[in-house]
């Protein structure tokens, strides 16, 4: 059989992971450090996993309405609510296989073949293949570290024309750990006001700001915007495959016109799961969730002034569990700085380009790490740079 | 103040912890960090700096006991001259006043079963105004001092993930 014949050209132009091929180099490899972890180093707390467990001893193992069970839909629309200043209703909210899946659903829900959607870069890895696969067009909007990462409006409105489709707003932002301030969110719902232009907000790092609450990009604009968040990231949560998207009810009753024909519903015990997240979250003021980020926040200070030190141009994040120091003064591009670091310095990095092109000169380092692993991978890292010099 | 909070936590979990990366992980500078423990040394709210030790797979035998010990509190001492009796022996780990069935909880650590017992007899039970013990010997430690001690989850992340 020809297979380039019968597979699908969308699937077969999207390029491999730029990630993965690090991921099989450095998993196979003696005494690494990583600093390339997208999630929690925390395990999910126990109340929740408690939760779920009984559930399952229960006999809670049944299919849930498509949408979602409806107490964790409603103490999703409470939280929002009470911590975002977002209002959905229930008939807006949808409960999904993960954030990625809910990006997945608006996509299709959304786009035409030829409609491009504008992504700040650089960002996640999945947002531009997984809009190829929608038969859209990615676009990339860059973004500067002079404004912290930030989307300005006026770049992105020399971007916008009568085939923008969508926008993807993911602050905070993997992989730099920019956010976006009220004022800076104003001033992009501005351009798009009177533009038949969806906002995807993807705020799944919003429990994870440091000096501030998260700023919503659907406060007030709730009827424009297609809000994703989900579990992983504020819950440590992440091999549960627990998020959901809320928006206006005609674009969301689309979306799960698709998810009930694909996915049928979220998995029922990640959802009772959540049900005891949110319970726990809102009955205790955060408590976790602020254990949680102030270790964070402790790693973030620890390692910006440890690559202050070193004197790497770096940006002081102010949200997720990621710092991007720029390596250029290396000579080096990303992906030949981090195999290198990696097999001299024994510290597992990601390079900046498999974020886009525009994070090509920089490294994303998580600090979902312990502490005594970020001192210690500091501590390779500035030998390795003193080795080159 | 909340400052001191952050140094206490961190030393707490970790007291090996320079001035200078606690001084980092808090937004603070060094002397500020350094100063302040050094307050909190000198008022006594840092006792010491040690360590946590897994007593079952420690090299120096251990054996632990909790003791309930009923005694007849005195005139205008109440509890204290007998708390002190007892807290003062070496082996003594640790002594509370508590409510309930009994009225002091001694914590004792000794290198056999045998000495256990034989301060008990010989020392404890003895003293005036100690009208009754009963010693707890404490067979397994799954969790101490917020440490799970037994190895029960294995960290299983992905060394790279998106």
């Amino acid at each position: 059989m020809n297979y380039d014949k019968v597979l699908a050209s969308p699937v077969v132009s999207i390029p491999p992971s730029g990630i993965r091929r690090f991921f099989d180099v450095a998993s196979t490899m003696q005494g690494v450090i990583s600093l390339g972890v997208g999630e929690p180093d925390f395990v999910t707390p126990w109340n929740i996993r408690e939760a779920s467990i009984h559930s399952i001893e229960h006999g809670r193992t049944h299919y849930t309405s498509n949408h979602g069970m409806p107490e964790l839909r409603e103490l999703i629309c409470e939280y929002l609510s009470r911590r975002y200043g977002v209002r959905y209703d229930l008939s807006s909210c949808l409960v999904t296989v993960g954030a990625s899946e809910a990006l997945d659903l608006a996509f299709r829900a959304l786009l035409n073949p030829g409609d491009e959607v504008l992504i700040p870069a650089p960002s996640y890895v999945s947002y531009a293949p997984c809009v190829t696969l929608a038969h859209g067009i990615p676009v990339a909007v860059p973004t500067y570290e002079e404004d912290a990462y930030a989307l300005r409006a006026d770049v992105l409105e020399s971007f916008l024309n009568e085939r923008t489709k969508a926008v993807i707003l993911p602050y905070p932002n993997n992989p730099t750990g920019g956010i976006m301030t009220r004022p800076q969110i104003d001033a992009v719902t501005r351009v798009l006001s009177g533009r038949d232009v969806v906002m995807i907000a993807d705020e799944i790092y919003s429990e994870l700001t440091y000096g501030g609450t998260h700023e919503s990009f659907a406060k007030g604009m709730e009827d424009r915007t297609i809000l994703i968040n989900g579990f992983s990231k504020a819950f440590a949560m992440t091999g549960w495959r627990l998020g959901y998207a809320c928006g206006p009810k005609p674009l969301i009753d689309m979306m799960v016109k698709i998810h009930q024909y694909t996915m049928l519903c979220a998995p029922v015990m990640a959802q009772t799961a959540g049900i005891e997240a949110l319970k726990d979250a809102l009955s205790s003021d955060f408590a976790q969730v602020r254990a949680m980020r102030n270790a964070y926040n402790r790693r973030r200070l620890l390692i910006y002034e440890g690559f202050k030190d070193m004197g790497l141009p770096v940006f002081e994040p102010r949200g997720a569990f990621y710092i991007f120091p720029s390596i250029r003064e290396t000579g080096m591009t990303s992906e030949q700085f981090c195999e290198r670091l990696l097999k001299e310095g024994r510290v597992a990095t990601v390079p900046g380009n498999a974020f886009g092109d525009a994070g090509e000169g920089h490294i994303r380092c998580s600090y979902a790490a312990s502490t005594d692993n970020i001192m210690e991978s500091l501590r390779r890292i500035r030998v390795f740079l003193n080795h080159l010099n | 103040m909340q400052l001191t909070q952050e140094i206490l936590t961190l030393l707490q979990q970790d007291s090996t912890l320079s001035p200078k990366a606690i001084a980092q992980m808090t937004g603070s500078d060094e002397e500020t960090v350094r100063a302040e423990i050094e307050r909190l040394r000198d008022e006594g709210v840092i006792l010491g700096y040690t360590i946590r030790i897994n007593t079952e797979k420690s090299p120096i035998p251990t054996v632990e006991a909790m003791i309930e010990v009923k005694v007849s509190p005195q005139r205008d001492l109440g509890y204290n001259d007998i708390a002190r009796r007892i807290y003062k022996f070496p082996e003594v780990e640790s002594v509370f006043l508590m409510s309930g069935a009994y009225d002091l909880a001694v914590k004792i650590q000794a290198p056999t079963m045998q000495a256990i017992s034989a301060f008990v007899w010989e020392k404890l039970a003895v003293l005036d105004g100690v009208t009754g013990t009963a010693t707890l010997f404490i067979m397994r430690k799954y969790k101490e001092n917020g440490t799970i001690l037994v190895e029960d989850e294995v960290p299983e992340r992905l060394v790279i993930t998106p």
